[in-house]
Formats: structure tokens, sequence, C-alpha cells
């Protein structure tokens, strides 16, 4: 382990200087047994010198007794965690690496590629930041090399390695690699990927794994090690919004009542307005409270304490947002499940649903469509097996506050737990805010446009919208000319001084609302902000107008 | 822009995040307190995490009496300094017995003093949830584990039962009698433990220092003589030499090695410059590749 052992020995304070600065990545490789995925890995902790005698010792043992390798080091070795699955030859779970160089430290999320463990490969991507997606240059572009791409592509990674592995096997042939290439990006077009980085390697003989190999004149792009090292990932969380879902109200006396968190995204400093998605109020930062000392500020990753200005009611499961682009507050998202165990998906049975914010009982209305994980064809299903993928629309017991994983992936994200195993059943990445429960049956979410000649009907009830404070419609999803059903539970709602925000696609479906609020003798206000345009619909107090706190709203 | 996080900033959150759900999903926690370094970085993190207000959980150390006087009181004035209940367990059955690692074997002196007093101590205590300082890197059989590692009744873990993690949304939920143990430095590997105790001037047991000490050679390893109950074998004499512990347990059961490394920045220089993993120095992981494994299922950490 003796990187920058010179350093170490002479100035071992400067080392330590140097080596506070360091960031952190983490990454997933993708890949099966047969493509070296094992051996890229245990390369890059041997030539990170993360590899120590004994360890060596019994590594050489190993090899030469369970080795794949005629004796021969066999790196796969430095990785085989369990000894039942070593003996069995293949890798059976998530396994985490790490190794550092004089610049990063790195996590390294080691999944299996099996078919059937698509589970895995879901879990270790969703704490990583980048992928490696090996491919074997003789065999070129598999179907599984869809699969991860698609995979690694839902969980939100935009950072793609391409690494075309085995390269000596076919003589460092630039054609073969440049036509391999060249496939991967016209397939992974439409992936949504940030960046896709195809470098040749050899991970047995080490090309292009640390240094710049000799046998690819023609390659002029970093190394693999020269990529992870300079990848650029900092800073992408906080240009958001500010999200932080309270994890714990820390009230050690009267006088003090600090709201624990990890910032999810943005950025935040003492006198900035806080809102709370739940409730609608709003205070100000006072204090960000550390044992080091009170912050300056905090950022997208930082577990810290907040202290508000006003004494406003805030619990677990609240979200603390920027007050002029809150998130979602809703109890219908729609979101893809990736469905991890035995049992199915049972459509109408109660989940816990577990989010970063809170854990809320709730059952799967309807699955939309499940995604074929190789040919990425969708296709009607009534349920999700073991590994299988759709779009599902889920009916919470109350809402809850989130953001569209693609737009976030902590406020975005969630567990569901079976209530009786308590195992985790699921993962969950939102979509948006379902539409509302339609009259007709089959609605599907295409366009239900002007051609077919009648305006779809939106049923408004106090059971759909209902929450404490402000509830949301949410019409972004809607493309066709509608009309509402407006129950009386839904009046009754808003007669009790709750205020109801539509959320709207575009200016073309304000006239439909504004009808509705003028046949209902209902007031809103208009607004605009960084999520689009929103509709803020209430009942203006018949009592004494000028009590009423919305009084200052353009109501027509 | 501000300044990015650094890697040691990105595992404190990390760290202090796993350590504030666990306070605020389970009914009883505990944190167990070995007294090593990477328990010295659990604690502190705990600290961070409830700041102005003291963790709120008490510490259990389960000892087998046989750790090294100076960790003992080391672990008295810290959990003073914290103002944190210590719950000090010994398997009394086991004391009974005379089991000792001299007369009963490393093996069973281990499962008895350690593994079985831990689950005494659980068991009469209810604790639903236990914090540990293992690490992921330490051994290869933890690259696998999980922060949240279930447990089942009889404190078994069982590879088929540990949930998926995903993002950071902790599964935890557990029915009557089962546990989970959480370890909040998973990710932290034996270089980050050290460089974080030397930012942030974390106290550590005098033990990790080199110093002149009384030891004897065994088995081609140094054990120091703590106390009167290492009794010489044949041909042995205590030799006074200037050594240190890369790691702590049991004194018969945890080697020193030759060291002059008297301050932190030693410590970790000497670290770095080594060609051997710290476990090495601990006897019991030497039986075979999948001790640790079997040692896990059967419930020690």
């Amino acid at each position: 382990m003796a990187h920058q052992s010179e350093l170490i020995e002479q100035d071992i304070l400067a080392y330590l200087k140097s080596h506070e600065e360091k960031s952190l990545l983490r990454f997933i490789t993708c890949g099966s047994v047969d493509d070296g995925k094992s051996t890229l890995i245990g390369r890059l902790l041997w030539d990170s010198k993360m590899v120590f005698e004994d360890q060596l010792a019994s590594l050489e043992a190993d090899s030469k007794k369970v080795g794949t390798q005629g004796g021969a080091i066999d790196y796969a070795l430095l990785l085989d965690g369990l000894q039942a699955e070593r003996e069995q030859g293949i890798t059976i779970d998530v396994a985490y690496r790490y190794f550092s160089t004089d610049r990063r430290k790195f996590i390294v999320a080691d999944t299996p590629g099996h078919e059937q463990y698509t589970r895995n490969m879901i879990t270790g991507a969703s704490t990583a930041q980048v992928a490696v997606i090996l491919v074997d240059a003789r065999k070129g572009l598999l179907t599984q090399t869809r699969r991860h791409s698609f995979l690694v592509s839902l969980v939100g990674i935009r950072h793609i390695v391409l690494a075309v592995n085995k390269m000596d096997l076919i003589d460092f042939d630039r054609q073969k690699f440049e036509a391999i290439r060249q496939e991967y990006e016209q397939f992974a077009a439409n992936l949504g990927f940030g960046d896709i980085t195809a470098i040749p390697l050899s991970a047995l003989g080490g090309d292009n794994m640390i240094e710049p190999s000799a046998n690819t004149p023609w390659y002029q792009g970093p190394t693999l090690m020269n990529y992870l090292e300079t990848v650029r990932i900092e800073g992408e969380d906080r240009e958001k919004p500010f999200r932080m879902p309270v994890q714990w109200v820390n009230r050690p006396h009267l006088d003090f009542r600090g709201f624990c968190g990890t910032v999810a995204s943005g950025v935040i400093r003492p006198g900035d307005e806080l809102l709370v998605a739940s409730s609608g109020r709003s205070s100000r930062v006072a204090r960000i409270v550390t044992m080091d000392g009170d912050l300056p500020e905090a950022v997208a990753g930082q577990s810290v304490t907040l202290t508000l200005t006003d004494e406003i009611d805030i619990s677990r499961g609240d979200m603390l947002s920027a007050p002029d682009s809150p998130p979602i507050h809703a109890r219908h998202p729609e979101a893809h499940l990736v469905w991890m165990h035995d049992t199915p998906l049972q459509p109408g049975q109660i989940y816990l649903v577990k989010t970063a914010t809170t854990v809320t009982p709730g059952r799967i209305t309807s699955v939309q469509y499940a995604v074929d994980v190789n040919t990425l064809e969708q296709k009607q299903v009534p349920t999700l097996g073991l590994n299988e993928i759709g779009v599902a629309r889920l009916e919470l017991d109350r809402p809850i506050s989130f953001d569209p994983y693609r737009q976030n992936r902590q406020t975005g994200s969630f567990i569901l737990i079976d209530r009786f195993t308590n195992a985790t059943v699921a993962a969950g990445m939102i979509l948006a805010a379902a539409p509302l429960e339609p009259q007709t049956e089959g609605y599907r979410p295409e366009p239900s446009g002007p051609e077919n000649g009648f305006p779809r009907r939106i049923s408004l009830s106090e059971a759909s919208v209902s929450g404490a404070g402000v509830s949301v419609v949410d019409l972004t999803g809607e493309t066709g000319i509608f009309e509402f059903d407006v129950s009386a539970s839904f009046l009754e709602y808003l007669g009790k001084g709750n205020r109801i925000l539509f959320r709207l696609r575009d200016l073309e479906q304000l006239p439909a609302v504004a009808a509705m609020a003028h046949e209902q003798a209902l007031s809103f206000e208009f607004d605009r902000t960084a999520y689009g345009v929103s509709i803020l619909l209430f009942k203006r107090s018949t009592r004494s107008g000028s009590e009423s706190p919305d009084d200052g709203g353009t109501g027509i | 822009m501000s300044l990015n996080l650094t890697h040691l900033q990105q595992l404190e959150a990390e760290s202090i995040h796993i350590i504030r759900e666990v306070v605020a999903e389970f009914g009883n926690p505990v944190m167990l307190y070995s007294i090593g370094k990477d328990s010295a970085v659990m604690l502190h993190l705990a600290r961070k995490a409830f700041y102005p207000a003291p963790p709120p959980f008490p510490l259990l150390h389960v000892d087998t009496t046989w750790k090294f006087r100076e960790m003992i009181q080391f672990r008295d004035r810290m959990a003073a300094e914290c103002g944190l209940d210590l719950i000090v367990h010994v398997n009394e059955e086991g004391v009974r017995q005379g089991v000792s690692p001299f007369t009963h074997g490393s093996s069973l002196y281990t499962d008895v003093m350690k593994t079985e007093g831990l689950k005494q101590a659980l068991n009469r205590y209810k604790f639903d949830a236990a914090f540990g300082g293992a690490r992921r890197d330490e051994e290869k059989s933890r690259a696998k584990e999980r922060i949240f590692s279930f447990r089942s009744a009889n404190h078994r873990w069982d590879p088929k039962l540990q949930r998926p993690e995903l993002w950071n949304l902790y599964n935890t939920r557990i029915k009557p009698g089962e546990s989970i143990r959480v370890f909040p430095i998973s990710n932290w590997t034996e270089l980050d433990v050290w460089q974080y105790i030397h930012l942030e001037n974390i106290p550590i047991v005098p033990l990790y220092y080199a110093a002149v000490r009384p030891v004897v050679e065994r088995d081609g390893m140094l054990i120091m003589v703590d106390d009167n109950r290492l009794e010489l074998k044949p041909g042995e004499t205590v030799q006074y030499k200037s050594v240190r512990f890369r790691t702590l347990g049991c004194y018969p059961l945890t080697a020193a090695v030759e060291s002059e490394a008297a301050t932190l920045p030693e410590i970790i220089q000497e670290m770095l410059l080594t060609r051997t993993s710290e476990r090495q120095g601990r006897l019991i992981d030497h039986d075979s590749a999948g001790s640790m494994e079997k040692k896990k299922q059967e419930g020690y950490f």
C-alpha cells in the first residue's frame, strides 16, 4: 500500500494535508464473469497498491487452489466474499470495494451480470455516479450490454464508461473498437446519458488501465484510472432547488429546537426563507448548527441541524424546501418500479412506502406497463415479478412531498416494504404525480387529444386531493382537452379553508380551470415557478373577507 | 461557489445520517463500544449527529475480563466525558466456568465470552438496534455486509434474509425479538479512520502509540504482559520493547508490533508504509478462509 511512498517517508504531514482535499467517487461496474469484470476491479485495487502482503500470500495460495488462471495470480479472487459463492464460482450479491489514489477515494459497487440479478444492479447503481459497462471486444454488444445500459439510465447515472475489454484477444484492432463504440453510441442515444467514454482495455494485461498502452498508439483518450480520477461529478446536486427531508427533531431543552437532516439538494444560508411543503408554512433559517461551530452555509450532501426564526410545526417526515420551487405534495405518484422479491406485486395490497421523508402505507392501483429489459419494449401486464420493471400508479394514505426522480435522485426515490414479512420488495423512482383517476375505464396516459372529439373528464373529490394544507392536482401529464366533474366533498374541502394547487402543463389549460372556478364561485391565484405555471384554488371566506390571508389574491 | 466536499466530509455526513435514522426509527438502540479506534470514530460521529444534545442511547461494552487495563480506563473516561450511560456486560457463566484464552483456546473463549456475552446483553436489555464499528474493507466476507444488517430472534445472520439497500433508504422494520446491527462506518477504510482521527483530534487508547512495554514472544507474535494472569511457558522471558498495537482486543490474543511511532502522523506513516493488513494481528482470523463468515453467522460481530 505504498502509493506516494516518498512523500510519506519524507513529509507525512504534507502527505496528510494533500489527502485532506481528496474527493469521493462512487461507481458501479456492470458485466458478466466472462467479461473480466472481477479481473478489472482486482487490477484497480492491485495497481493502486491496496493489496497487502498477507492478502497477497493468501491470494497466491487461493489462485493455485481454486484459481481459473492455471495457477497464475487470479485477480478475481481478491473480490469473492462469501465462502458459498466462492465454491459456486459466481458472485451473487453486491459487494463494495475501496481504493484510493492521490486525487480521489473510490467506492466500487461490484455487481454480477447474470440476467436474474437486475435487483443487485439497481441496488449497486442507486448510489453510483459513474457506470463502467464492460464489453468483451471479441463479442461486441450483447443483450446484456443493452440491459445494463437501460438499468443504469433508469437509475439516473449520467456518466458512462464503455470498457471494451480483452483488446489483446483481437490484436488491439482499432476498427473493431471503433465499430463497437459507434454501435453503442447509436444504441444509447435515447438513454439520456450525459457523456459516454469508450476505452480500449485489457484488464488482464493492464492495457490502458492506469498508464496509456503502447499497444494502442491510435487511442488518445484517458486511461480508465485517469477517467475515474478526473470525471467531473461535483456540484451537480447543489445547483438544484434546496431540499432537506427532516430526519429528526433535536430538542434537548426548551430553548433549542433543531431540525436535523441531510441536504438532498441546493445550498442554504442563515436568513434564507424555507417552505414546509406539507403545511405551506414558511420561516427563515436562523442558524446552521454543528459541533464544530455554526456554518455560514450548508450544501447538498451535508448532514446538518437547522434552527428557524419562527416556531412552526415541523416533524420527521416533512420536507424543507426553497419557497419558490417547492416539491410536489400529492397522494398519487406514478413511478418506475423494480420488483425485487420472489412474491410478485399484489395490486391493491397495502405496502409501506418509504421515501426520503417518511413511511406511508399505500397501494399500487395499476401497473401501466412493464418494460422488457432486453428489448426495451413496453407490454401490458397485470403485475410485476422478481426482477421485472414497470410503470405503476400508487395511492398513498396521505400526501407526501417528492420530486420527479429525473430532477432529484434523493427526493424522487422510494422503497416498498411488505407489511407482514418486512422484506424490501421493490425500488421506486417517481416520474410525476399521476393524473387523477378518470371516470372512464381503460384510460391510458397517452394523449387523449382533441382528435377523439371528446374532452376527457377529470373527477375532483376530497379523496383525490385531501391532505394537510396545500393539496395538489397535477395536470402536467394531461395533453388534451379536459373538463372537471366537481363533487360535493371537493367543495366542502375547500369550504374548510383548504387550498388546492393545480399544476398546469401550459397556459392552454388555464381556461378549463378558470371556467370551473367561475362555475363553483371559487377564487384563485396564478403563479409561475421554476416548474411551470400553477394555480392556487381556494374558497374566499364569506363571513369576513378582510380576515382571509388570501385577500390579496386576484380572484376573478 | 462553495468548496467541494472532501471524501471525509462525505463519509462523515453519510455516517451521521445513518446514526440519526436509527434513533428516529428504533425504540431502544445501543452503541456497541469496543474501545478501539473504530469505536472512537463512531462515538465521535454520534456526538456530532445530536449536538448540542448528547447521543440519546447508552454505550454497551461486552467485557471479556481480558481486555488491556488501559482500555478499561479509557472506556470509563470517555463515557463520563460524553455524558453517556455505559453498560458493561460480562458473561458471568463463562467466568464461573473459568473460561480463558489460555485454558479453552481462542475459538471457544471468543465464542463464550464475546459472542455469547453479546447475545446475553442484547437479550437482557431488549435492544432492537445495535451500532457496531465494523468496516467493509476489513475482511473479504464483510464486503457484502449491509449497513443495516438483519439478525433473527436468536441473533443469527443469514445471507438470504439480508435486504437490498438502495440510495440512503434503509428498511428498519423488524418483528419483536429480531434486531438490526447497524454499521455507520461501513464505507470507511483504515486510512480514512486514521485521517479522520488526526483531523478531528479524536482521543484514542494510548496503546496505539509506541512505548516500551513488557512482552513475550509466543508463536511468532509479541504478546504484552498486561497483568499477572499471563503465565510464562518454558523458555519464554519477558522482554521490554518499544511496541504498539494496530488493533485492540483481548491482550492474550492481540499481537503487538515493534514500532517507534509515538505520534498520530507517525502511526499513519507506519500504516501507509507497512506491508500487512491490520487484521493480521488478530489471532482469531487465522483459522481458515471462511472463518469470519462462520463467526458472523453465529452472531459474532
